[in-house]
């Protein structure tokens, strides 16, 4: 009895390790965005609260937790309060099969890929409830733009999902990520690199973010989804938004950057850099495509409606089935050194 | 032409360039003013608080000719006048509504003797109602606390007017 006690006690302590630092990242990837933005808008951002704009985050936060929380009169009350909690459910479930280094996942699940790709799907879930509960035409506007996005989208992720399970040959993130070892040219990116392109365009949609952003575009539909939500609710929103992000990002690095491999790994350099943690490694990575997210928001201007759709249907989704055949030859003929047997 | 095009956007070339200049402008040098510690230069032709000036005899300048009150578009300006005991016609009431004002300038264009002018100083507020009426003590006063500000701000622009 006292054994399993410990388990549980043990299991709780590794999952606050997990999401403790993720409401810290999210924290200040707010910030981080807002920084970066400025910057390359020739502006310097926030800079008033603490040093440099540190305690921004802190205090945009204290405002969203002292703000009322306004529930519309004619809403479905129920499902309204209910769906903050299904947004950010699905998004920190989801890091429960994250290895953040050999042997260091919180559950090392054989279909982790699965899992990862059916959390990221309900993560829509959360948007349609909330567009539908509100009861107000932005939000459910919102709400059918975001589906019929993330719908279209999914199905292209999966197939470069797919790509990557033929490569490796296996469903569980830790042998993914082991399969890749060797150097840089042996991770996934370059011989999968139409699915790498594919996959992280797909990401920024189906994340709702910029260029795809037309979920909570400002000047149709105000701010979509969530318009009706204030204080803490609209906290969940953003809060979970910004998890999936990070996660998205994670993901691609264990995908196609090799997760926790050095990537000094078959030079010279690598024996001098054994004592770098691999979990640095994946920080690293996961950092470059968070920066990737907000130099693309940056820097594109939102796709229309219809050219959302022709992107994910007529160009990603083709483009990744072809790719998953010529994987298939690469597979048979065993080409060296990405798919030996 | 048509291949060349396709083969572009599959390599995502104009994107792959969009973002190339977005990252150059990061390193950029930043053009923010931190605005309460910095301030960017004010021209000497700014239109900001109105005022009232004197002549260096302390005399003031009004003549109560009304054509600031005839020129003004938004009908801010109300002025009442009768003689002095000297004489000289002055006004007895001169207010201008700075809610109604829309600092376009025209009562100092009009002004003969270069009585109301709108000065360069841009940071003023009223606190109360009914503070909105600047009354004629009022903007004289204003007028000689920033007379050698106004009188500076003429001379550098006395080459184009």
């Amino acid at each position: 009895m006292s054994q399993e006690l410990l388990t549980l006690i043990w299991i709780i302590a590794k999952i606050l390790l997990i999401v403790l630092p993720l409401f810290g990242a999210v924290a200040y990837l707010t910030l981080a965005e807002r920084k970066v933005i400025g910057y390359i808008q020739s502006r310097i951002g926030p800079n008033r609260v603490g040093i440099r704009g540190v305690g921004q985050p802190i205090a945009d936060s204290l405002k969203l937790l002292f703000k009322e929380i306004i529930v519309p009169a004619r809403s479905n009350r129920y499902l309204f309060l209910i769906t903050p909690i299904l947004t950010i459910a699905p998004a920190l479930a989801a890091w429960a099969v994250i290895p953040f280094g050999q042997g260091m996942a919180l559950a090392d699940v054989n279909a982790g890929v699965l899992f990862l790709f059916s959390m990221t799907s309900l993560g829509v879930y959360g948007v349609l409830v909330s567009g539908w509960a509100s009861n107000s035409k932005y939000a459910f506007f919102g709400a059918l733009r975001a589906s019929a996005q993330t719908i279209s989208y999914e199905i292209a992720m999966g197939f470069a999902l797919v790509g990557v399970l033929m490569a490796a040959g296996s469903m569980n993130l830790q042998q993914i990520v082991l399969h890749q070892t060797g150097g840089v040219l042996h991770w996934y990116w370059l011989p999968l690199l139409p699915l790498f392109v594919v996959y992280w365009i797909c990401a920024l949609a189906e994340t709702n973010r910029a260029p795809f952003d037309i979920a909570e575009g400002e000047s149709e539909i105000v701010a979509g989804f969530h318009v009706e939500y204030s204080g803490m609710g609209f906290a969940i929103f953003f809060l979970a938004e910004y998890a999936n992000m990070i996660l998205i990002s994670v993901i691609v690095s264990l995908l196609f950057l090799g997760g926790w491999l050095s990537p000094f790994e078959g030079t010279t350099l690598q024996s001098g850099l054994n004592w770098i943690p691999g979990i640095f490694w994946l920080f690293l990575k996961s950092a470059f495509f968070l920066y990737l997210y907000l130099w693309i928001r940056a820097t594109f201007p939102r796709y229309r409606y219809d050219q959302i759709m022709y992107l994910g249907w007529k160009i990603l989704i083709p483009v990744a089935l072809v790719w998953i055949i010529v994987i298939g030859f690469s597979i048979q003929f065993q080409l060296s050194p990405w798919f030996r047997a | 032409m048509n291949i060349k095009r396709l083969i572009k956007s599959f390599l995502l070339w104009e994107l792959f360039a969009g973002l190339s200049l977005t990252g150059r402008y990061f390193f950029k040098k930043k053009i923010t003013t931190q605005y309460p510690e910095e301030e960017i230069p004010v021209s000497p032709r700014f239109r900001g608080m109105l005022a009232l000036r004197r002549y260096p005899n302390g005399e003031e300048r009004c003549i109560a000719c009304k054509l600031c009150e005839a020129v003004c578009p938004a009908l801010a300006i109300t002025i009442e006048a009768e003689p002095r005991e000297d004489g000289s016609r002055r006004t007895t009431k001169y207010d201008i509504d700075v809610f109604k004002c829309i600092n376009c300038g025209f009562c100092e264009e009009a002004c003969p003797v270069d009585a109301i002018v709108l000065t360069s100083e841009m940071h003023y507020h009223q606190e109360n109602r009914g503070e909105n009426i600047m009354t004629k003590e009022k903007l004289l006063a204003v007028g000689d606390r920033y007379e050698s500000k106004i009188a500076a701000d003429r001379q550098e622009d006395s080459d184009y007017r």
